[in-house]
């Protein structure tokens, strides 16, 4: 509870630093919404020219990115402390953090939420039920259920990529940007139907980094889609929790790291 | 409060290959080499001491206080401040110590003063009380009242550093650790953080470690300072006591009334000779100071005269510089028990 509390009242310290320049956090507002909005229209420009990828239609498309986006956008708000680690450690903040009477996963998570990727929530939101409104679904609590947990896992599946860049950290002062690869691309490449690809890259983002499993596998099963990989309908319904059982690896990867930390000091 | 029994620690120093592809080899071969930041040290602080820890740039310093706040590991050895071990207990060892690095703040750089104080007291969980109850001593020694709306990135050196040694202290912290809390600042702002850091001990009892380069801190500060070189603790014991090992030598200044051309002295050393002015170095063992004056009035007129004690940069130097000087005097090791005998 403690921590809950103090988690909740960073937050409010931080937008409200944030909002401390209005027009600048406006301007972020509406340019991060609509690079979204760009990229969204790429994919319907090429919609238009090929109607339909893989037997996916351009919602059903849509909705995929939606997902995504919401995801990243997410975790892009609340996993921040992650994504710029690299600077805190060598400004010797980290030392700080490690002088407190708070775990430092929490410290670093705790230590940064961005109020402006709102613009982005909203907008991969309102594609998502743009799509929905296109589509026919048959909602039922159990999907619906069924959707959040996706958009969690997924957010964790995220958030995790950006903790192995954090504790990349502890090896090189250079933070490995390669994880931008899979944050970045893991948005775009997560944007189309998962078969599509080859099937070594299906393979390396299902078992190795899950993006697949947060994604592709959930709107199989909310969209009501065949699953053509061979992939079994249980395998598909508990693919979501791939995304936390990821997050749970990196977190222990994390506590590798601070250990190294500590017997290391750089 | 503060035992440290043959702390030690070693790195391991890496070669960084440079480059995207040199960083990329260094995830799987690196070499290295080994050093030894911290020797065997040992020793025990007791409740509200103000111990100075001493030592040239690189010796083990700072290594030995990252150890004392669990921020690292020890090689090998043990350390126990207020019962509990640092780096293996470290949330609950946390709650109980404060720390203040000069060279960073301990704030939320975008906060204003008061708000990085509201998240402490929300962190440490201190009651309100407790919390209002500090502020209000603290405005008052440090005069925090003038910055305490001012986020820390706009605050001057001096009220970084007030802001960030009244943070440390928001808790009420058995111990407190202080690296260089004096450095970059001026007179005044030394004056009043030394100040400050006297009475919050005389007061509260805090157990205070302190490092520091500016020997003004450990003269206004310190009663027993620690000194360690190399990785190695070289001199614990009072401040008074190092002085009376190392001050054998003492210096002459003479101003003469005419320049004569011989102004040598039997047992005295002429350091350095200018016009009518002389400098000699001499050894109480060898001639005490009243028979050198006596020697120097008998044969020559005087216009002035002064005695110097090497302040504590030359006692510091020496150690440094003459270790085998210090060891032989030191041939039984000083601690605060033995000399309590």
């Amino acid at each position: 509870m403690h921590h809950l509390s103090l988690y909740f009242h960073f937050v409010k310290l931080r937008i409200r630093s944030q909002m401390e320049y209005r027009l600048s956090f406006v301007f972020d507002l509406f340019s991060q919404a609509s690079v979204s909005v760009i990229d969204f229209c790429m994919i319907a420009l090429l919609f238009n020219r090929f109607k339909q990828l893989e037997g996916w239609s351009l919602w059903e498309v849509g909705f995929l990115y939606g997902m995504i986006g919401i995801c990243f956008a997410v975790a892009e708000m609340i996993g921040r402390g992650f994504d710029v680690f690299q600077e805190s450690v060598v400004r010797g903040e980290f030392d700080t953090m490690l002088v407190r009477p708070l775990g430092t996963f929490y410290q670093v998570f705790a230590h940064e939420f961005v109020l402006r990727r709102v613009g982005r929530l909203a907008q991969a939101v309102a594609i998502l039920l743009i799509s929905n409104s296109q589509l026919v679904i048959y909602w039922s609590f159990a999907k619906v259920g069924y959707l959040l947990i996706s958009l969690v896992s997924g957010t964790c599946f995220f958030i995790a990529l950006f903790v192995i860049g954090a504790t990349s950290c502890f090896w090189t002062v250079q933070s490995i940007e390669v994880i931008n690869i899979f944050t970045h691309g893991g948005v775009f490449m997560g944007s189309y139907p998962f078969s599509i690809y080859r099937w070594w890259f299906r393979r390396f983002f299902t078992f190795i980094v899950p993006l697949a499993c947060v994604n592709y596998f959930p709107s199989l099963f909310v969209l009501g889609k065949v699953e053509s990989l061979g992939v079994s309908p249980v395998g598909v319904q508990l693919a979501p929790f791939a995304g936390f059982l990821f997050l749970g690896i990196t977190m222990l990867f994390w506590r590798f790291g601070v250990s190294r930390y500590q017997s290391t000091g750089h | 409060m503060i035992e440290v029994d043959n702390l030690s620690k070693t790195f391991k120093v890496y070669h960084h290959r440079k480059g995207f592809f040199g960083s990329f080899v260094n995830l799987f071969s690196r070499k290295h080499r080994t050093v030894q930041a911290v020797d065997t040290v040992s020793f025990t602080v007791e409740r509200g001491e103000i111990v100075g820890y001493l030592g040239p740039n690189g010796a083990g310093k700072s290594t030995t206080i990252k150890m004392l706040t669990g921020i690292l590991v020890p090689s090998s050895g043990s350390v126990t401040v207020n019962g509990y071990v640092p780096h293996r207990q470290r949330k609950e060892s946390a709650k109980h110590i404060g720390v203040v690095f000069g060279q960073r703040s301990h704030l939320w750089f975008d906060l204003p003063v008061q708000e990085s104080f509201e998240l402490l007291q929300r962190i440490y969980r201190i009651p309100q009380a407790q919390y209002r109850q500090n502020v209000e001593i603290f405005d008052e020694l440090l005069n925090l009242g003038d910055f305490f709306q001012t986020p820390v990135r706009q605050l001057s050196l001096g009220q970084r550093m007030r802001a960030d040694i009244a943070a440390a202290l928001l808790h009420n912290p058995d111990v407190l650790f202080l690296d260089e809390p004096t450095i970059g600042l001026d007179v005044v702002a030394k004056a009043r953080i030394r100040e400050f850091i006297q009475r919050i001990n005389a007061e509260r009892q805090v157990t205070v470690v302190l490092t520091t380069h500016d020997l003004d801190d450990v003269e206004k500060l310190c009663k027993r300072v620690i000194l360690i070189d190399n990785a190695r603790l070289r001199f614990d014991g009072e401040l008074t006591t190092l002085r009376r090992l190392l001050s054998t030598e003492r210096l002459l200044s003479v101003d003469y009334a005419e320049i004569y051309p011989d102004v040598s002295i039997p047992n005295a050393h002429i350091v350095y000779q200018e016009g009518a002015r002389v400098q000699y170095r001499f050894s109480p063992e060898e001639i005490s100071a009243a028979d050198l004056i006596g020697a120097i009035l008998k044969k020559f007129k005087i216009l002035d005269i002064s005695i110097q004690e090497p302040d504590i940069e030359d006692l510091i130097k020496t150690v440094y510089e003459d270790n085998l000087m210090l060891e032989r005097k030191l041939a039984e090791p000083i601690s605060p028990d033995t000399q309590a005998n």
